[in-house]
């Protein structure tokens, strides 16, 4: 009798087994995803089709699905910082990138980011790099989330500093840099404040204009 | 880090944007690119087959022959092309591997093919993707034991014994291989026919004869015949005990020797004899004594050294030692898991067989090899039950490492059999390889006698050496220093031989050597050139007339010619040749041509007066002195 209950029930686990793995499959063929056309992407970006071409070749090769996940997004970036743990950053950085939200970037997103901070304006870049630090999205960059970030790049550095580093060495400057951008010290840091902020600062304007030429 | 990786470095680069508000320092001026960003499309060509791909793609991993300057030296201007002379086949796995970043290994390719391919572009094999690492380490793996069986199989049987080896070494070899001399085999033979006589006597002794006369009790025909068994268990016990002293002896190592399977083997096989002996007549003893004849049959083992089989068959269960052992642990497991709920099962019937559970062990082994002796059957309905799933649960654990010990077995069989025939090919082999090289030497040596060696013109110069290969040519010249190095001269194999008879004739034969006026082979042997001369005078312009061995005595006259002649005898003389020859007390004469007095200029020649005549006979003892005899003429 048991034996008789025993191979119905192994049987209809087989079924839901079966369900799932159809599920998964179908999934993993949906996820294949083309960019727009070459000449849209052109138009929508400050890119040269050469260059487009380029980009296009290297991420196709990376991620032959067509999209990155956050996963292998955040091993490619800890492959360039391994000295430290560069996971929490590089989940700031996959949401900057990542427009629509849908936890992958696609080429067009990919491309997009890229054409901003390497041929934007000036503003464009600054409030590319406000979208980064607010983390919520909510338009105003609180202190929580700035000792988030902080800490984030300062978990890149790793253990091995030097000068070694002592005490709460991100508040002190998180509390720096509220400082300088909070002008009505209200707590909380908008774009106007940090666009302006920024364009004080010539240490900062003048090392913008280096990373033009990267591509 | 990974290669592959350097596509999103320009990316990571630019997100370092979003540092810029936090920086407290200004950011450093990045590296400035010298060289065209733009991406090339590099053309390899590969024994005619052309590939294309990005030059980005061969950047990815610099420490690889595609991918660092080391290609630039394969460049070709001509055609604006890598060109590589290698398999094109495998080149476009090699370039997968740059384009995927995953080297995969083609299944149907050679392992040491593709081992040599990736040494050349500098590719280590270890990145080999995990889908394909399993069979390239299995495959080569295989090739490596491949290899050493080879080369233990080349080394083993068919090497000469070296001449000076003891009595005792060439014993021992005649023992492990018997096909190496006659007496040898015929020992091999007479042993297993002993061992064969022994086994038939041990199993034919318990038979019942037909009793002697007077007794009504049928005797086995040990006991009737005892004298005659008797006699033939000490014959062959003696020869046992003589070869297992023969090999103690012989063996290299005692100790070791001592500790091999075989040689326990034998030792059990003859120790009941002897402590049969030694035992006194009791009758307690002989209880233990009669156990002790079980061991007799041990002989049958002696058997393997003589069947190739029976030894595969002990390698096999020895190298399958792990899946016996789980065999044997599962069967274990499942007996006594069934015999204790068979006891239990049957434990209320009356008069039943299943007495305790190590009673039941029978039962349940019987049951599960499917044997069923029915000499215990379960009664309670319980019991029939458990029964049947115990027999059913037998089939499936027996059955499941059966098959590894057959591959097993299978594999260690044709590896036996493929050593077996390449040992019998290997004579044919040695023999062809052996006259490949002859053919090689030969051919210097008829270089040589076509008076490749001297200079000559155009026009002179015999039609034959015209048509060699300018490598040959070199390859000559290459020779001819090398003789002039060391004094001594290329020869081939039967005028040697025919040199190291010749030595001993002794030194009373004169032996006429080189014709040339002034030289005089005091160490050379013996006109080892002989035979060779001869041949030599048949088809070259040289003609140098001397005679065999056997016209040692006479005086060869050289018929007149041209310069080259007294060059090409002058080549052909016996210089210093030290040979391995016993004697090297001999004499040697040089016959003289009563050609144009030997204004040859050869530097190996100490001044002396050209005049052509005979050389005495002159006796040397040092090996390596260049004596010039005055040579008067005919």
């Amino acid at each position: 009798m048991g034996m008789v209950l025993g191979t119905f029930s192994m049987q209809t686990k087989q079924v839901i087994y079966r369900r799932d793995k159809v599920d998964d499959e179908l999934e993993m063929t949906m996820v294949c995803h083309r960019p727009e056309g070459l000449e849209q992407l052109e138009a929508q970006t400050n890119f040269s089709k050469q260059e487009l071409q380029v980009l296009y070749r290297g991420f196709k090769n990376e991620c032959p699905s067509g999209v990155v996940n956050e996963e292998t997004f955040k091993h490619i970036y800890a492959q360039f910082f391994p000295h430290g743990d560069a996971s929490t950053y590089a989940h700031y950085l996959f949401r900057a990138f990542d427009t629509t939200n849908n936890g992958s970037i696609k080429f067009e997103e990919f491309v997009m980011g890229l054409s901003t901070l390497l041929r934007g304006t000036v503003r464009d870049k600054l409030e590319w790099t406000f979208h980064l630090y607010d983390i919520n999205r909510d338009g105003f960059i609180s202190k929580e989330e700035m000792t988030d970030i902080v800490r984030a790049i300062y978990d890149m550095m790793g253990k091995y500093t030097y000068p070694a580093l002592k005490g709460d060495v991100p508040k002190q400057h998180v509390d720096a840099f509220f400082q300088k951008m909070d002008k009505n010290k209200d707590g909380v840091v908008t774009l106007e404040e940090f666009v302006l902020a920024c364009q004080e600062d010539e240490t900062m304007m003048r090392s913008m204009q280096l990373f033009e030429n990267v591509m | 880090m990974a290669a592959g990786v350097a596509t999103w470095l320009p990316f990571a680069r630019a997100a370092a944007v979003g540092w810029l508000p936090l920086a407290k320092k200004t950011m450093p001026k990045p590296p400035v690119d010298k060289k065209s960003r733009s991406d090339e499309i590099l053309i390899v060509n590969v024994s005619g087959l052309r590939f294309q791909t990005w030059k980005n793609t061969l950047d990815r991993y610099p420490d690889t022959l595609l991918g660092s300057s080391e290609k630039e030296f394969f460049y070709n201007e001509d055609t604006q092309e890598y060109f590589f002379d290698r398999d094109p086949e495998m080149f476009r796995h090699i370039l997968n591997f740059y384009r995927t970043g995953k080297l995969h290994y083609p299944r149907q390719e050679c392992i040491q093919a593709f081992d040599e391919e990736l040494a050349f572009y500098g590719i280590v094999p270890d990145i080999i993707g995990d889908c394909c690492m399993e069979e390239y380490r299995d495959r080569k793996k295989e090739n490596q034991e491949r290899l050493a069986e080879d080369t233990e199989a080349e080394m083993a049987t068919d090497v000469p014994l070296p001449p000076n080896s003891t009595p005792r070494e060439r014993l021992w070899r005649a023992f492990e291989n018997p096909h190496t001399s006659t007496m040898a085999l015929v020992f091999y033979y007479v042993t297993g026919f002993f061992i064969a006589v022994s086994v038939i006597a041990n199993v034919v002794e318990t038979v019942p004869c037909r009793p002697p006369k007077g007794s009504v009790k049928d005797l086995p025909c040990g006991e009737k015949y005892s004298v005659a068994f008797f006699c033939m268990d000490t014959a062959c016990v003696l020869i046992f005990t003589f070869e297992y002293l023969m090999r103690l002896f012989a063996a290299p190592s005692r100790c070791k020797f001592m500790r091999s399977v075989m040689s326990v083997i034998d030792v059990v096989a003859i120790m009941p004899y002897y402590i049969g002996l030694v035992m006194p007549e009791n009758e307690d003893v002989s209880g233990a004594f009669v156990t002790l004849r079980v061991f007799r049959v041990f002989r049958i083992f002696k058997f393997s050294r003589h069947s190739q089989g029976l030894r595969i068959l002990g390698y096999t269960l020895k190298s399958c030692a792990s899946e016996l052992g789980f065999l044997l642990f599962s069967l274990t497991m499942a007996i006594i898991i069934f015999a204790t709920v068979m006891f239990y099962a049957e434990k209320g019937t009356k008069g039943t067989n299943f007495t305790s559970i190590p009673a039941s062990f029978w039962y349940t082994i019987v049951t599960m090899t499917t044997l069923g002796y029915g000499d215990m059957v379960p009664n309670t309905i319980a019991g029939k039950i458990f029964g049947s799933i115990c027999s059913l649960s037998g089939v499936l654990v027996i059955a499941l490492p059966v098959p590894v010990i057959v591959s097993n077995f299978s594999r260690i069989y044709h590896q036996n059999q493929r050593a077996d025939k390449m040992r019998a090919q290997q004579k044919v082999r040695l023999a062809r390889i052996r006259m490949a090289k002859k053919g090689t030497t030969n051919a210097f040596l008829q270089y040589k006698e076509d008076g490749g060696l001297q200079d000559h013109d155009s026009d002179s110069a015999a039609l034959c050496l015209k048509n060699r290969s300018s490598f040959e040519h070199q390859h000559h010249h290459l020779l001819h220093c090398l003789e002039k190095t060391t004094n001594h001269e290329f020869t081939d194999e039967l005028t040697y031989s025919e040199m190291c008879m010749t030595e001993s004739v002794g030194y009373r034969t004169s032996r006429s050597t080189s014709l040339s006026s002034q030289q005089v082979v005091s160490s050379s042997c013996c006109p080892r050139r002989a035979k060779r001369r001869a041949i030599r005078l048949a088809n070259s312009t040289v003609s140098v007339s001397r005679g065999s061995v056997q016209e040692l005595d006479t005086l060869q006259v050289l018929k007149s010619s041209a310069v080259p002649q007294s060059r090409s005898s002058l080549n052909a003389r016996t210089e210093d040749l030290k040979l391995n020859c016993e004697q090297r007390d001999y004499t040697a004469a040089i016959i003289s041509i009563p050609t144009p007095p030997a204004n040859t200029p050869d530097e190996s020649l100490p001044p002396s007066p050209a005049v052509p005549g005979i050389l005495r006979n002159s006796r040397s003892i040092s090996s390596f002195t260049h004596e010039t005899v005055k040579i008067s003429s005919l």
